[in-house]
C-alpha cells in the first residue's frame, strides 16, 4: 500500500503527506465532553462538526454529541451571527444542557466572527452558561484545540474568592483516555488529596450500558469545581502541550500556582507527580501505591530481556510521545526515530534531552509527517513501532509489530476505558510491548527454536 | 453578433471609479450598445446614476431575504437607456466576509443567465483595493478580459495604481486578463497629464483618456443622474464619449510591468509632484 515511499529523504518546504495530527476542533470537542451536561458547539458548517463527532465516535466507541451552526453560503458572507444566536436559543430549548461550549472552525475563524460579542447578544436562559474559544486548524493541531477549549474553561469558569488557598489540587489531565483520568483520579485519592480535574471525559465518553439512553451521562467535571478551581492551592498541568497555557491562565485570573509535570506515563512521570503531590500537600505515599510500584519494578526486571536493547520508532501526540520516550528508556529500549505531528520547537528540545542523557542518538521531530516516519523506518528500521492507528499502514509495509498507544485507534476496542498513565498504565504498556514482541519471535521462529516458555 | 466584452475598473477609494464607469457606460449605451454594470463593492453605489437614484436591492440581500431562490428580475435592474445594472452588495462593515459575498453573487449572475448573448459590455465596478480573494474574483476564471485603473496625479492614486498593476501581472501570467489602460479622472495636479502619460507607458499601457474636473459632474450626480443624461450637450459629456469611444476602439492590451517603489517615486520627481 505505501510500496511507493521513497528511500531518498528530499527537504521539503510545503506540503504534508499522511499527517500526524488533526483539526483544532476535535481536541476543543473532547475537551467540552469533559464538562458535565455540557454540549459541544461547533461555529462553522456541517461538514466540519460532522467530521468531527464521527472521529471521536469511532475512536471512543460511545456517540458523540455536539451542534452546530450549519454555515450556508449566506451566513459567510454576513458573519455567523444570527445563525449563532439562533443555534443557542435551539439548543438551550431542545437538548437542555447546562453548558454550551462553543469552538469556531476556519471558516469563522477566516471571516473573523467575534464570538464574544455574539454570544453577550444572544439570549440564554437564566442558570445556562455559554463558554467558548478560537480553534482554527491552521493553527496547531488537536492538542492545541485542547489547551484552547481548557482555557476557555478557565476564562468563563474559574473563580477566586479572594480568601486562603485551599488544600486542594487541580488536576489538567491533558488529552488522555476517560481510563488515564480515571487512573490519575485514583492515585490522587489514594493520595488522600481532595482534588478537581477539569476537563474529565470519563464517565462521559465511557459511560455504561444501562437500557436507557440520556443525552449526558453523569460524568464530566461539574461547573461549581471548575470554579471552584480559581480556590486551589496548586495546579498541576500534565502534560506542556495540553496542559501549561490554561494552568498559566489560572495562575495569572486566580493567582494559583502552576507546575507543569509530563503526562504521568511510565515509572518516572508517575514518580514526579506522586513526589509532588507529596511534597505539596505533606502526604506520605500510600502502602498501596508503593506495592503497584514494587510490582511494576518486578515486572521491568522480570521481563527485561523481553525488550531491552530493542529498536523502537514512536509517534503520536507530544505529550504521550515525550512520555512513552521517558518510559522506553527506563526499559532499555533505544528510541531511534521519535515524531509527532503537532508543530512546537519545545518537543525537539525536551526529546532531544532526555536522549542526550542516554546516550542514545535518533532522529526527532516536531511538525513531521507519517511519509518522512516511513522514511526514516527505510533508512533505520526498528523492532517496533508505537502510535496511533494511522500506523499501521507503515507497520505493514515495512513488516514491524505496531503497538497502539494514544489518539485516534480507531481499529481496536477497550483501550479507551483502560489506563496507559500511571504504574497500573506502565504494566500495560509493558504487557503490550512484550505481547507484540514476542508474538512476532513466535511467528519468525524456526520449529526448532519455538520455545514454550520466553 | 460582437463578442461580449468584459471590463473591470480598478483604482484607489474615491478616486471616482463609479462615476467614471456610469459616465462612460452611459456614453456607451447611448450609442446603442448593450451593457450590463455589475457593482462589486459592498456600498453598492455602483449604479445609482444609471437608476436615477433608485436603491437596487443587492444580490446578497436578496439571497439573504429570499434564500437560494433568487429570481434574475429581483436583482437586474433596467437603468439609463436599457443598462442592467447589478449590485453585488456585501456585509455591514466589520462582520462576514465581503470577499466572499463577491464570489457568491458574481456565481450567482451566472447561474440565473444575466449574461445573454445580446450583451456588448459587462462592466464591473469593483471596491478600490484587491484585499483578498474576492475582490479579485471579477478578473479571475475567464471573466473580466480587460481591466482600466482609474487614477489621478495624486502619489497616493499612482501608488494605488502601482500595486493594482502588481495584482494583475499576477492573474496576467497565468491567465488571459490584460490591461486595457489608464483612466486620469483629474484632481487638476501640476503636470498631471504628462505624469499620468509617463506613468502608463512605464507600465507598458497607455492612457486611455485625460478626464477633466469639471463641476458638471457633482451637479448631476446630486441630480441623480450621469452627465450625459442630465445635459448631454455639455462639454463634460463628450469627454466621457471620448473615453467611451476609446474603449470601444481599444487594440492595446498588455500585461503591464509594475514599477519599484524607488522607480515610482522618481517617476514623480521628475514630474515635480514632490516639490
Amino acid at each position: 500500500m505505501l510500496e511507493c515511499t521513497p528511500q531518498t529523504i528530499t527537504e521539503r518546504s510545503a506540503g504534508k503527506i499522511n499527517p500526524a495530527k488533526t483539526c483544532q476542533p476535535i481536541g476543543a470537542m473532547y475537551a467540552a465532553l469533559g464538562i458535565h451536561k455540557c454540549l459541544p458547539h461547533s461555529h462553522g458548517s456541517q461538514g466540519c462538526c460532522s467530521y468531527h463527532r464521527m472521529h471521536l465516535t469511532r475512536h471512543f466507541r460511545d456517540p458523540i454529541m455536539a451542534t452546530t451552526s450549519s454555515f450556508t453560503e449566506g451566513a459567510c458572507v454576513f458573519g455567523g451571527g444570527a445563525n449563532l444566536k439562533t443555534a443557542i436559543k435551539n439548543v438551550f430549548a431542545i437538548y437542555d444542557p447546562d453548558v454550551m461550549a462553543i469552538h469556531t472552525t476556519c471558516l469563522t475563524e477566516t471571516i473573523g466572527d467575534d464570538i464574544p460579542s455574539i454570544i453577550s447578544s444572544a439570549e440564554i436562559p437564566a442558570g445556562k452558561l455559554v463558554i467558548h474559544t478560537n480553534t482554527p486548524s491552521y493553527v496547531g493541531s488537536h492538542i492545541t484545540g485542547f489547551a484552547n477549549m481548557t482555557k476557555g474553561m478557565v476564562n468563563y469558569l474559574a473563580e477566586s474568592d479572594g480568601k486562603p488557598k485551599k488544600e486542594q489540587v487541580n488536576l489538567l489531565p491533558g488529552f488522555v483516555n476517560p481510563g488515564d483520568m480515571l487512573e490519575i483520579k485514583r492515585l490522587v485519592k489514594a493520595m488522600g488529596i481532595k482534588f478537581i480535574m477539569f476537563p474529565d471525559t470519563s464517565g462521559v465518553v465511557d459511560s455504561p450500558m444501562t437500557g436507557e439512553y440520556v443525552m449526558y451521562p453523569s460524568g464530566g467535571a461539574k461547573v461549581e469545581d471548575i470554579r471552584d478551581s480559581g480556590n486551589s492551592k496548586l495546579t498541576l498541568a500534565l502534560g506542556s502541550f495540553a496542559s501549561t497555557d490554561p494552568a498559566h491562565q489560572l495562575e495569572r485570573k486566580c493567582k494559583v500556582p502552576a507546575l507543569t509535570l509530563k503526562t504521568p506515563i511510565g515509572i518516572k512521570a508517575t514518580d514526579e507527580l506522586l513526589m509532588a503531590l507529596r511534597q505539596s500537600f505533606v502526604q506520605e505515599i500510600p502502602a498501596e501505591l508503593a506495592t503497584e510500584r514494587g510490582q511494576l519494578v518486578d515486572v521491568m526486571t522480570d521481563t527485561h530481556f523481553h525488550f531491552h536493547g530493542k529498536k523502537v520508532a514512536i509517534f503520536g501526540d507530544p505529550d504521550v510521545v515525550i512520555a512513552l520516550t521517558e518510559f522506553v528508556l527506563s526499559l532499555g529500549m533505544v528510541p531511534i526515530h521519535v515524531l509527532t505531528g503537532t508543530p512546537g520547537n519545545a518537543f525537539e528540545k525536551k526529546v532531544n534531552a532526555m536522549l542526550l542523557e542516554a546516550g542514545v542518538s535518533a532522529r526527532v521531530k516536531a511538525e513531521g509527517d507519517l511519509f518522512e516516519l516511513h522514511q526514516w523506518l527505510k533508512h533505520e528500521p526498528v523492532d517496533l513501532l508505537i502510535g496511533n492507528t494511522y500506523g499501521k499502514y507503515i507497520a505493514r509495509a515495512e513488516d514491524i509489530p505496531l503497538v497502539r498507544i494514544g489518539f485516534p485507534v480507531l481499529d481496536r476496542s477497550v483501550h479507551s476505558y483502560l489506563p496507559v498513565v500511571g504504574y497500573k498504565g506502565a504494566m500495560r504498556i509493558i504487557e503490550m510491548i512484550s505481547n507484540a514482541l514476542l508474538d512476532r519471535a513466535d511467528r519468525d521462529a524456526k520449529d526448532e527454536d519455538f520455545e514454550l516458555v520466553m | 453578433m460582437a463578442k461580449l466584452r468584459q471590463i473591470a475598473i480598478y483604482g484607489k477609494g474615491g478616486i471616482g471609479k463609479s462615476t467614471t464607469t456610469q459616465n462612460t457606460v452611459a456614453a456607451l449605451a447611448e450609442n446603442g450598445k448593450k451593457v450590463m454594470v455589475v457593482g462589486c463593492d459592498p456600498k453598492a453605489d455602483s449604479t445609482r446614476l444609471l437608476l436615477n437614484g433608485v436603491v437596487q436591492k443587492t444580490v446578497l440581500d436578496t439571497l439573504r431575504d429570499e434564500g437560494e431562490d433568487v429570481e434574475l428580475d429581483d436583482i437586474l435592474k433596467p437603468g439609463f437607456r436599457g443598462t442592467r445594472c447589478v449590485e453585488s452588495g456585501g456585509p455591514e462593515p466589520g462582520v462576514g466576509c465581503a470577499g466572499r459575498g463577491i464570489i457568491t453573487s458574481i456565481n450567482m449572475l451566472e447561474t440565473l443567465g444575466a449574461y445573454t448573448d445580446d450583451l456588448n459590455y459587462v462592466f464591473y465596478d469593483v471596491l478600490g483595493d484587491v484585499v483578498c480573494g474576492g475582490f479579485a474574483m471579477p478578473i479571475r476564471e475567464g471573466k473580466a478580459q480587460e481591466i482600466y485603473i482609474v487614477a489621478s496625479g495624486e502619489m497616493m492614486a499612482l501608488y494605488a495604481a502601482n500595486n493594482i498593476a502588481k495584482g494583475i501581472k499576477k492573474f496576467a501570467d497565468s491567465g488571459t486578463v490584460r490591461l486595457g489602460g489608464i483612466i486620469c479622472n483629474s484632481r487638476k495636479v501640476d503636470n498631471e497629464l504628462e505624469l499620468l502619460k509617463a506613468f502608463a507607458s512605464e507600465l507598458g499601457s497607455q492612457l486611455i483618456h485625460f478626464v477633466p474636473r469639471d463641476n458638471m459632474v457633482q451637479k448631476a450626480e446630486i441630480n441623480k443622474k450621469t452627465v450625459i443624461d442630465f445635459n448631454p450637450t455639455e462639454p463634460q459629456a463628450e469627454e466621457y464619449r471620448t473615453l467611451a469611444r476609446n474603449i470601444d476602439a481599444n487594440q492595446m492590451f498588455v500585461i503591464p510591468k509594475p514599477m519599484t517603489q524607488d522607480r515610482l517615486e522618481e517617476l514623480m520627481m521628475a514630474y515635480g509632484i514632490l516639490d
